[in-house]
């Protein structure tokens, strides 16, 4: 406690809250570095528990002793014969039922009928034009190969979404435990999923396709309950007047009356997928996802820009269409209607295949297109690329250089300096501040995980970038937000983008930080700083045109200025949400850390990459959990200050 | 059984909200009162309630939010258990039946409708009104034949293939009582069914309503929150506030003869001689029979009223519906109820 800090603060401060005391604590910590004992510098080699060892131990019993492994490969083996059939229709792969692969110009109408049915117009040109893209460029083989594991995936993820969730609202006791698991499981990095897979079930595409099902499965779950709690107690209570029993009362009446949330599960379920089987290339998964990650690694960036051209418009168009889907109500038809009237988009459907067929098998270019017959625009993107690459050179060498000199170093050397008890104090006082005495052992709880697993370094690390990103993007973010969210039309329009950009794959944003700045802990910040902006930018929105109407009106009645009105009006109410906005920032931002570590950092996720490359378990887990802990402290905090704040302005 | 035999009978029942609701009420000694119950941390939403439901009879239950009247309903219906008492239906202890058995009862004798109307919206009209008869697993020709014809009764005939949100909200409810009548139950539930409506609707779906009545007389337990509506229906009333019922009697003797302040503060708005009949004023024959025409016992006061002014004679005698005699009317008495003082 320094001299000067007592007298200037206020009198009524003066008492002294755990919150303060504990802070305190945190800065004599800091303030005595220099003379305190290395023990509480880092954590003691005693203190540190040889937990990878342990887990190691753990599935080494559950493979071989218990005999797990049977029932994974023979799991396995039941996906992969389901992969073969989708790859055979898809791609034509040597396998049963040995009817593929279907032309090109089939799939794209079918997907242009789907979009029609679904949306209209706009979206059946959105769908069948991404497949006449991906066609037209001669990436048909690796598209079909992402896709065909997508096809068997999603399905799989929905039913066992949906069996999980019905079970978890049916018996109140698998909630409790169902929660924190899905906490932890929503906030666990991709990789830790990927590392127990390879051990138990190998590499290639059926691990893909299992990881990706794991992944994209606790959404699913979540829907469904959310779903379920849903349904008004009235229309249950017509089911039972009419007599159900318990199990017409679930299939018959909750669960089509939940079809709303369990349709945004289905959305949820297939943009993960999709996420995830991009990052599936990482264990051997071909496709799309692989070809982007050679390129990118030999810095072909033409090429890399068509395939993620490809990623995004699959990404679009896969979200675009399950949102319609959940949007489609049905409509009554007019009595005596014929089939085909009632049914016209099927009937068209019908037609254009035929059509199709007929058309491919006189002109074999509408069955596949061949290697010189693909288009490509890569050499012109690479010339256009490389000259703004040279345009832009003194500004990115400049910002390269100030970023790394300024701004990342001294950060990183800063958060490396703390005493590790320092920041555990500083953690518990955050706690104490936002939620007593609870809320500081929960987060403590989590960050001294950390410090006993002896990964504390690397985790510091993977802090550091994340607080930089995140600060950059709010930095331009919040600004941006509030201008876009001056008018109707803009705020929609923003909206729109941020969606959009929300549903491409992560790996996606590392594409023009590596064609701009290099292979190098810029590139990471910067695509950090690019993913973690979207929500920021989107809640920040949100947040601003979600403020009632009259409040404003009131304050412009009181004659505030359009300043005043954003600072003493909208701002404070928006703020709640807005904190949810930096809550999704970070959490995407430790997702994001994680995955570039491919190109070169030396935090977490390059140990992670280790773990991944020598399938350890036990290290891959321990350090997917650490990610998760930093991840579940962070939204802790956040999401009960929000709530404080919430409760404060009475919303 | 006698004709007189109760369709649905309720003994002191109770439904209490809080902690351990059973060992609570076991250990009370009659009725403590709400705020009593509340101060020891229990919601009395259903207070030693006993009522009895005659066949054929409208019972209305009246009562503002917050009152008990839902809750008590799905009391006598089973949608939730009771803390105490018993109800019984048709003689038998419902809440001694097993699942299975409360099935078989909700789908051969009971119909609900509800006030949000909670209609399936992923099925068409159709398939909404036919949904308790695939429950009971009728095949889908009789399930058609018999939907389509409650669908014709309640005057939504061609539309059975719409879907609920493509129909304004009195059809919404049109549906919901289609889907309740599917099964011809004996006992019809209506939890405040037009009161999502608006005014003018609500009025025309009374009127639907007592004209459905009319062809077939079930026993009805009907809840409103409006006293125009439960005046306008009921054979009888009870009046519930915080989970008791204040007064259970013909809408006559209510505005007549209010048993509770709270009762008073009720029929102190309504115009009574639009309310009491000849019938519900009328006193015993005492020895003396008036003479002259009877007036018709089921004309209320105010269609009497040119006949009461002129009328010299200072008692009148009362007919029922068959032109029996059954009691004399005080022309004083039907003048002060008319004239508004009191009666």
């Amino acid at each position: 406690m320094s001299e000067s800090a007592i007298p200037s603060a206020p009198a009524t401060r003066l008492r002294l809250s755990p919150a303060w005391m504990v802070l305190c604590l945190a800065l004599c910590l800091i303030l005595a570095r220099p003379y305190l004992p290395e023990g509480l510098m880092r954590p003691a080699e005693g203190l540190i528990l040889p937990l990878a060892d342990w887990i190691n131990a753990l599935f080494t019993w559950l493979r071989d002793d218990l005999g797990l492994i049977h029932v994974t490969r023979a799991f396995a083996d039941g996906i992969e014969w389901l992969l073969d059939v989708t790859a055979n229709i898809l791609y034509g792969k040597n396998r049963w039922p040995r009817i593929g692969p279907l032309p090109w110009i089939v799939v794209a109408l079918s997907a242009g009928c789907l979009g029609y049915w679904l949306g209209g117009l706009r979206l059946a040109l959105l769908a069948g034009g991404t497949f006449v893209w991906i066609a037209l460029m001669g990436q048909w083989k690796w598209a079909m190969e992402t896709l065909s594991v997508i096809v068997v995936a999603a399905p799989f993820s929905v039913l066992l979404g949906l069996v999980v969730g019905v079970a978890t609202w049916r018996w109140r006791p698998l909630e409790a435990v169902m929660n924190p698991l899905l906490n932890i499981a929503q906030s666990l990095p991709h990789f830790a999923y990927m590392i127990p897979v390879v051990v138990f079930i190998g590499v290639g595409p059926k691990a893909g396709a299992i990881v990706t099902i794991i992944f994209s499965v606790p959404p699913m779950i979540r829907m469904t309950l959310l779903g379920l709690r849903k349904v008004p107690p009235e229309v249950i209570e017509s089911g039972k007047m009419c007599g159900s029993t318990a199990w017409q009362l679930m299939t018959r009446v909750r669960i089509p009356t939940a079809r709303t949330e369990i349709l945004v599960g289905v959305n949820q379920v297939i943009m993960q997928c999709l996420a995830m089987v991009v990052l599936a290339s990482f264990i051997g998964m071909p496709g799309l996802g692989q070809k982007l990650l050679q390129l990118l690694q030999a810095l072909k960036i033409g090429r890399s820009i068509e395939i993620g051209i490809t990623i995004v418009l699959l990404a679009v168009a896969l979200d675009r269409c399950s949102k319609a889907w959940v949007a489609l109500q049905p409509v009554h038809h007019e009595p005596g209607l014929g089939w085909v009237a009632r049914h016209r988009v099927l009937s068209l459907w019908a037609v254009l295949m035929a059509l199709g067929f007929a058309l491919s098998a006189v002109v074999p270019f509408f069955a596949e297109v061949g290697r010189g017959q693909s288009l490509s625009v890569a050499d012109p993107l690479d010339a256009m690329m490389s000259w703004v690459i040279v345009a832009l050179d003194p500004v990115t060498q400049w910002l390269r250089w100030f970023l790394i000199t300024w701004v990342l170093i001294p950060v990183r050397d800063a958060l490396l300096w703390l005493p590790y008890t320092a920041v555990l104090a500083l953690v518990a006082a955050a706690g104490l501040a936002v939620g007593g005495w609870r809320s500081a052992l929960i987060c403590v709880g989590f960050i001294g995980y950390i410090a006993i697993t002896g990964w504390w370094d690397r985790a510091m690390i993977t802090i550091y970038t994340v607080l930089v990103a995140v600060a950059v993007a709010t930095s331009f973010g919040f600004p941006l937000g509030i201008w876009a969210a001056r008018h109707e039309a803009r705020a929609k329009r923003v909206l729109l983008l941020c969606d959009s950009l929300q549903t491409f794959p992560s790996f996606i944003y590392l594409i023009p930080v590596i064609m701009l700045f290099g292979v190098n802990d810029v590139a990471v910040v910067g695509a950090v700083v690019l993913f973690a902006a979207v929500p920021l930018i989107r809640y920040t929105i949100e947040g601003l045109r979600g403020v009632p109407e009259t409040v404003i009106e009131a304050a412009d009645m009181s004659g505030a200025t359009r300043r005043q009105s954003l600072w003493h009006v909208r701002l404070p109410l928006a703020l709640p949400t807005i904190m949810v906005g930096i809550n999704q920032s970070l959490m995407f931002s430790l997702f994001m850390v994680i995955i570039a570590a491919f190109i070169g950092t030396q935090d977490l996720g390059q140990e992670m990459q280790r773990a991944l490359s020598s399938t350890d378990v036990g290290k891959g887990l321990v350090l997917g959990f650490a990610v998760a802990f930093i991840g579940l402290a962070a939204d802790h905090l956040i999401k009960k200050m929000a709530e404080g704040r919430r409760r404060a302005l009475g919303l | 059984m006698p004709v007189s035999e109760p369709v649905i009978s309720c003994r002191n029942v109770w439904k209490l909200f809080g902690p351990s609701p059973e060992a609570y009420l076991r250990g009370l000694e009659g009725d403590p009162g709400f705020e009593a119950i509340r101060q020891a941390g229990y919601i009395s939403a259903v207070r030693d309630v006993s009522l009895d439901i005659a066949r054929g009879e409208m019972l209305v239950i009246m009562g503002l939010s917050g009152s008990g009247k839902s809750t008590l309903v799905r009391c006598l219906s089973r949608l939730i258990e009771i803390t105490g008492g018993t109800v019984s239906v048709e003689g038998q202890d419902i809440g001694a039946l097993s699942e299975a058995q409360l099935i078989e009862l909700r789908r051969n004798k009971m119909g609900m409708v509800f006030q949000s109307f909670g209609l399936l919206p992923h099925r068409t009209v159709l398939e909404n009104v036919a949904f308790p008869l695939e429950m009971r697993g009728q095949d889908r020709a009789t399930r058609r034949k018999r939907a389509l014809e409650v669908i014709d009764l309640v005057g939504l005939g061609g539309r059975e293939d719409y879907f609920p949100r493509e129909l304004s909200g009195g059809q919404q409810q049109r549906v919901g009582i289609a889907r309740s009548l599917a099964i011809e139950p004996d006992i019809w539930f209506l939890d405040e069914p037009f009161s999502a409506l608006d005014p003018l609707i609500r009025r025309e779906m009374q009127d639907e309503f007592l004209r459905l009545q009319g062809m077939l007389g079930k026993t009805i337990v009907f809840i409103t929150h409006d006293f125009d509506e439960a005046l306008r229906l009921a054979d009888r009333i009870a009046i519930m506030k915080d989970g008791a019922v204040e007064q259970c009697d013909t809408p006559d003797q209510i505005v007549l003869n209010p048993a509770t302040d709270y009762v008073r503060k009720f029929t102190e708005e309504i115009e009574k001689a639009r309310v009491v009949h000849a019938s519900g004023l009328a006193r015993p024959i005492n020895g003396v029979m008036p003479e002259g025409l009877p007036v018709a016992g089921k004309s209320t006061i105010r269609a009497l009223a040119r006949q009461l002014i002129d009328d010299p004679r200072e008692i009148l005698p009362v007919a029922d519906e068959a032109g029996r005699v059954t009691g004399v009317l005080s022309r004083k008495e039907a003048l002060d109820v008319l004239l508004g003082g009191q009666a």
